[in-house]
């Protein structure tokens, strides 16, 4: 249970693509609990901003007690984050959420980790986690982040929109660490290009990528969870802001409308219509 | 150390200390529960409940503006029953006031959930939204025709167990004719103000920032509009006035109390602090040990 606001202290901020920034933070409490899939809330020190930022957690050191978000520049808020030095402060609230169900790719199973573009950090803290057999699916549109990463904790397969990115990673530069196959086109050109097979599908990226995957994985008959984004304002469920939309009426709404910031934001596909 | 009264009372309900949660921002505590002591708090006001449920609007439905947000929830809420069967008892549990407020999209749907909530112990106050700009039917569109403000008032009084607080709109010209009329319904109270209806468009989709395109602006941004509304009610009627709209700390909130508001309820504060209504009673405390004040009641209305 998240009791109190923490005052976390950067320990190290750096920007890793265009546009995007990875920061550690000191956060002793919530690195000592918190889940792959799970998010923080981050607060603006500017007391006009009225709105926490929810940010989806991208890597856990426990025994450091530090958590790293990755986090694309996105407005404002973000662009105060993307200024934070080492030893600047932030409030954070989290935990926050219902993360990845990790015990569904205990060892023997295999998992297709789906990420699309700011989807992707979850990822990496969740192929650290899985028993199983990681396969990760990494859509990007033009610029490479977290690659070596993901690759240096299970297969990394590589989806790729622009075909200028394309043609640089097919030539095998821009990228270090091995990975198993690069596709021109989007997450399901990818898996269906490397004739991957996998027992369960974790994903975190757009909607529309995450339609596609939820109607792959029906069609499938593979067990598919995905992380949904939307508009927050509370983060804890209180304001109902950032809700989706559910298959069946669902129990603490009483509508076909589920919280995505409690409830989720991992949902099971088949709970949730996009 | 001064000994300080900081009771208030609104309509022979005594209240611990002049601070509410506003309706929406605070569910029925069992979030902020988590967070806060809900038995420090003079009232919590829960989010507003129609007689079935009702599905709210499509998102998004917030957006942040400098100094506040705009939404467009559209009320969704579980229905009275839920409400009833789950929040209710969450409630009684603590030490501390519960309003509850009512929304609807006619006259009988406030009737029926306020006559539901008549057998309810645990319910010390009604609210009744007529202001909420966010839904097409009931809501606002009651609250802005003093004739249709001072009938459904006298309507849900006739019906109502708990005394009634009837929640206005500054989407008016002239917020003192509406006070009047819900005092000549019959109101044992008011809270004002609800939300100003505004509009954002994110320039870089060319789109509404809100599915809704309009949505109700709150925040520290319209602190200063609730703090005028609340002054010239206070000058216009009799009854307690409950002011809220901006409020993020012991100073706005004091403003609301010296306009002449008995109460203030914390909003949108809420979601940049979740201690933000604590903070805001010990601020109340230093404020009146500070000035020597022994009785927040001579604090209200009191500005020269």
């Amino acid at each position: 249970m998240v009791n109190s606001m923490l005052h976390a202290s950067v320990f190290s901020q750096e920007q890793i693509a265009n546009q995007i920034y990875s920061m550690w933070l000191q956060a002793d409490p919530i690195a000592e609990t918190a889940l792959p899939g799970q998010f923080v809330s981050v607060y603006s020190n500017d007391s006009g901003r009225m709105l926490p930022r929810p940010i989806s957690i991208c890597e856990i050191d426990r025994e450091h007690g530090r958590i790293r978000l990755v986090y694309r520049v996105a407005g404002k808020g973000t662009a105060e984050f993307a200024r934070c030095l080492a030893g600047n402060t932030l409030d954070l609230l989290g935990p926050l959420g219902n993360g990845f169900p990790v015990d569904r790719c205990p060892a023997g199973r295999s998992a297709f980790l789906i990420g699309g573009g700011i989807g992707i950090p979850p990822m990496l803290e969740l192929s650290k986690r899985l028993e199983g057999h990681a396969q990760v699916v990494a859509g990007y549109r033009d610029e490479l982040f977290l690659a070596d990463e993901l690759a240096a904790n299970g297969d990394l397969y590589l989806s790729v929109e622009s075909g200028h990115l394309f043609q640089v990673l097919s030539e095998g530069t821009g990228i270090s660490a091995a990975r198993r196959g690069i596709s021109h086109g989007n997450v399901l050109d990818c898996i269906k290009e490397n004739q991957l097979q996998a027992d369960v599908i974790y994903a975190c990226g757009p909607t529309p990528m995450l339609r596609a995957i939820k109607a792959y994985a029906q069609e499938q008959g593979i067990e598919c969870y995905l992380s949904l984004e939307e508009r927050m304002a509370c983060g804890i469920g209180a304001c109902l802001a950032c809700v989706c939309e559910s298959t069946d009426i669902d129990a603490h709404s009483q509508v076909k409308n589920r919280r995505i910031c409690k409830e989720g934001p991992v949902f099971a596909a088949e709970d949730v219509v996009l | 150390m001064t000994r300080i009264n900081t009771k208030v009372t609104i309509a022979g309900v005594e209240l611990k200390n002049p601070v509410m949660t506003a309706s929406g921002t605070f569910g029925s505590g069992m979030e902020y529960g988590e967070l806060v002591d809900l038995s420090r708090l003079g009232a919590i006001v829960t989010k507003g409940v129609a007689n079935v449920p009702w599905p709210g609007n499509p998102t998004p439905r917030v957006a942040e503006i400098c100094g506040g947000m705009m939404n467009a929830i559209g009320l969704q809420n579980p229905g009275m029953e839920t409400f009833c069967a789950r929040d209710l008892p969450f409630l009684a549990d603590f030490d501390t006031v519960r309003v509850v407020n009512v929304c609807g999209r006619t006259t009988e749907d406030y009737v029926e959930v306020v006559e539901r909530l008549s057998d309810e112990q645990a319910v010390d106050l009604l609210e009744i939204n007529i202001s909420c700009p966010n839904v097409k039917c009931g809501g606002i569109s009651f609250g802005q025709n003093p004739d249709s403000v001072e009938a459904i008032t006298r309507e849900i009084k006739r019906h109502a167990r708990q005394p009634v607080i009837m929640k206005l709109s500054p989407n008016v010209t002239d917020i003192t004719e509406l006070a009047r009329a819900a005092e000549a319904g019959g109101a044992d109270a008011l809270s004002m103000i609800n939300t100003l209806t505004g509009m954002k468009i994110d320039v870089d989709r060319r789109t509404f920032a809100l599915a809704n395109r309009t949505g109700g602006v709150s925040g520290p941004a319209i602190h200063p509009i609730a703090v005028r509304m609340v002054y010239q009610s206070a000058q216009a009627v009799k009854i307690p006035i409950i002011g809220m709209g901006g409020v993020t700390c012991a100073e706005d909130a004091l403003e609301l109390i010296l306009a002449g508001a008995t109460a203030v309820a914390v909003g949108t504060a809420n979601f940049r602090n979740p201690h933000a209504t604590v903070e805001v009673i010990e601020g109340i405390e230093d404020y009146m040990r500070r000035q020597n004040v022994k009785d927040i009641c001579t604090l209200v209305g009191a500005v020269k």
